[in-house]
């Protein structure tokens, strides 16, 4: 075991799995000599040369079409988008052509090698653009899995499984926890299995759902509610695409009770997902409406930020609206 | 569609195979003023008289005080966040000054002496940068994004190279709506790799829109030095390939930029076609407050640039006319650094804009989802003021 931060672990998957996979190559905007605007590349083009590890012309179309040649060629290429919010460029690239290369082509080609990694979310004062949650558009088509870590140990296991997954994968890294979680993390290669959600922590009244940096939020908000004696069932969803609803569906026939928090915009997101899925499985067991904390209906701001995001409180507050339908 | 934009081909006709070498062609470029202030022999002067020069070399001394004085208050988390202009202000003012206050400005980030140029006031500036009610964007988006309606100057967006495909449909609004105006897009190398570049400069030939790309060619895109962003020579050979109107200019040459975009105005108005400016400059600070050169570039280089400084090579020539002295110079920096504290001062007291705005905008009016989540959220905050201290004690 070691001491890291997100960055580091993510360096230490992509480290791990260069040297495994001669095939693999790492590249980006920025993220050669320089290592990336976090720096989640530190290194690599010194340990693996400059043809497997380098900058790109600044085109996330350009490098996710480039990505979508080089797997179909039998690589394994880990692109970097530097800002989810950039990813849009390149959105024809991935949900056209990354998710139905297989289909389209009856298996004669296929582009499994893939991996996407783009920093994600809000919570650091960057305002639109530098802040989005773009995940409902990918698990939106079919074709892609979508992963989005939550502390350092898990985003190494999961990225290490997502680059060695035959399939596209886009995985999403919380940006605000680059630095800041910071946790024990195995030093050799291992990987977290996908499209597997955690039991982060267990509980009897009310089962709360989550990913990425807001399972942080439904902790503190897991402990607010346990001061008023309400026992909180936290689930990390981990992989949103395909996802896990027999352990969800387990849990919230346990308790009953579903509530689902993510920053992106309410309407079309995610979460509405999970609660039509989870109605339709466990419509006997439901003591209240499935709830949902999430972002507003407005594109991410700057100075209202606070206000804006599904927050640990309004989480309580949620929660106890449950309990007490 | 005119002739200017037609489509040819050459007859010419070989009978071996014979490719044309990806680096043939050899764009000259422009230079008027020498580092000393004088220019160089033969070369042909912008029109410019005391006026204009004058108050091209204000919006200069203003634009290196309010970087200088902005990238300190990021410093002390005053603001959130910067970005600098400098060592690019001859690419941007001298273009600004070629305009006319029609003309409309599309801008990437780096291009906010022009918007000074075109009148945005100190106080607007602070406004937006800490985002308080008085903002004209109502504090959406992080500081830089500045956008003017009466000015002409759309808002910045984030998203590199969108902005070019659209100037292209504003100079086509312009050149439809009758009028002798034109588009101005401003964008660096790095953004000239987007296929928004591609896409918007070929629209703008095949439709004979009126536009000037302006591109800032200022050696690195983040850490990503121009021999990594493109091969061949430099952003004007694409203009050249889609059959535009190009010149390269010096980008730290005050007088060759207003030359060149004085010419390239006439020409865009004149012919309904679009022009290519590529301005050979340096980025002489960091990307931004979130960057540190010292990463990817040495102290030597940016030394090397320094004694390039646009700023100090247009004040030379004023000198030397006899336009400015010495003592005025000092003035005029005093000036502003007095001017720009006093509005840092008064910017960061005003209060942040109203809850409600947070909704506003989203669509011409709020959708009945919105006014509920707006609702929920204002009954949260009155039930903990104290976990929302921005709002509190505000409607
Ligand atoms: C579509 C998109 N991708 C990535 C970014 C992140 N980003 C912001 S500025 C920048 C570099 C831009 O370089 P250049 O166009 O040369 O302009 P300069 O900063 O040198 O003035 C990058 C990569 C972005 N804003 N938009």
């Amino acid at each position: 075991m070691a001491k890291m931060n997100m960055l580091q672990a993510i360096n230490d998957a992509l480290r791990i799995a260069m040297q495994a996979d001669p095939n693999m190559l790492v590249f980006g905007e920025d993220v050669g000599h320089f290592g990336g605007v976090f720096r989640a590349t530190s290194g690599l083009q010194e340990t693996f040369g400059r043809e497997r590890c380098f900058n790109t012309p600044l085109t996330e179309q350009g490098i996710a079409g480039f990505a979508n040649g080089l797997a179909s060629a039998g690589m394994t290429p880990v692109a970097e988008i530097q800002f989810a919010d950039y990813i849009f460029p390149a959105f024809d690239q991935i949900v056209n052509e990354s998710a139905k290369f297989r289909y389209r082509s009856g298996n004669e080609f296929n582009v499994g090698g893939l991996t996407f990694r783009t920093p994600y979310g809000g919570g650091i004062a960057g305002g639109h653009y530098h802040s989005q949650s773009p995940e409902a558009y990918f698990t939106g088509t079919p074709g892609l899995k979508v992963v989005v870590p939550r502390n350092p140990e898990q985003a190494k296991g999961l990225l290490l499984a997502a680059i060695r997954d035959p399939n596209p994968v886009i995985f999403f890294e919380p940006k605000k926890l680059y630095r800041a979680s910071v946790g024990e993390v195995p030093e050799g290669d291992y990987q977290t299995p996908l499209s597997r959600a955690e039991i982060v922590k267990s509980g009897e009244h009310i089962t709360v759902l989550a990913w990425g940096a807001q399972v942080d939020v439904l902790m503190d908000a897991a402990k607010m509610a346990e001061k008023e004696g309400i026992s909180c069932e936290v689930i990390d969803l981990r992989t949103l695409a395909p996802w896990d609803v027999e352990t969800v569906a387990e849990s919230v026939r346990k308790t009953g009770r579903l509530l689902i928090n993510h920053e992106a915009p309410l309407t079309g997101g995610f979460a509405g997902e999970v609660a039509a899925t989870i109605q339709q499985e466990c419509f006997l067991y439901l003591e209240s409406p499935i709830s949902r904390v999430c972002g507003l209906d407005t594109p991410y701001p700057l100075c209202h930020e606070k206000e804006y995001m599904p927050d640990a409180l309004k989480t309580f507050e949620a929660i106890k609206a449950s309990i007490n339908y | 569609m005119t002739d200017a934009t037609r489509s040819k081909q050459s007859q010419r006709v070989e009978h071996r195979v014979n490719f044309i070498d990806g680096n043939a062609l050899d764009i000259p470029i422009l230079k008027i003023l020498q580092a000393d202030g004088t220019t160089y022999d033969g070369a042909v002067e912008p029109i410019i008289d005391k006026t204009l020069a004058l108050k091209i070399y204000d919006t200069c001394v203003f634009t290196r005080v309010l970087d200088d004085r902005m990238l300190g208050a990021q410093r002390q988390g005053r603001i959130s966040f910067y970005m600098t202009c400098t060592g690019e202000e001859a690419s941007v003012i001298g273009s600004a000054a070629a305009l006319d206050d029609g003309d409309v400005i599309l801008a990437q980030y780096r291009e906010h002496a022009a918007l000074r140029y075109r009148g945005f006031t100190t106080e607007q500036f602070m406004n937006q940068m800490f985002s308080n009610e008085l903002d004209l964007g109502k504090g959406r988006q992080m500081p830089i994004h500045y956008g003017c309606n009466a000015l002409n100057y759309q808002t910045i967006s984030s998203p590199l190279a969108t902005q070019i495909p659209q100037a292209t449909g504003v100079g086509y609004a312009l050149k439809m709506q009758g009028k002798r105006n034109l588009a101005i897009c401003y964008f660096g190398e790095g953004a000239a790799s987007e296929g928004d570049f591609h896409a918007g400069l070929n629209m703008a030939a095949v439709s004979g829109a009126p536009v000037i790309f302006f591109c800032r060619n200022n050696g690195y895109a983040i850490s990503t030095p121009t021999e990594e962003q493109y091969a061949g020579d430099g952003i004007a050979s694409r203009g050249v390939g889609y059959g535009m109107h190009t010149i390269r200019i010096d980008g730290n040459d005050m007088l060759a930029v207003l030359a060149a975009t004085q010419q390239a105005r006439a020409y865009a108005i004149e012919h309904h076609a679009p022009v290519l400016i590529e301005a050979m400059t340096y980025r002489l600070g960091a990307h931004s407050s979130s960057d540190d050169p010292s990463g990817y570039r040495s102290r030597e280089e940016e030394g090397q640039w320094r004694e390039h400084d646009p700023v100090q090579r247009f004040k030379l020539w004023l000198v030397n006319k006899g336009w400015l002295t010495e003592a005025e110079d000092t003035q005029l920096y005093q000036d502003y650094r007095e001017e720009i504290l006093a509005q840092v001062k008064v910017a960061e007291k005003i209060p942040a804009p109203a809850l409600e705005q947070l909704i506003e905008d989203v669509l011409d009016t709020p959708t009945p989802a919105l006014k509920q989540q707006l609702a929920q959220l204002k009954q949260h905050i009155s039930q903990y003021p104290k976990s929302y201290p921005k709002l509190s004690g505000r409607g």
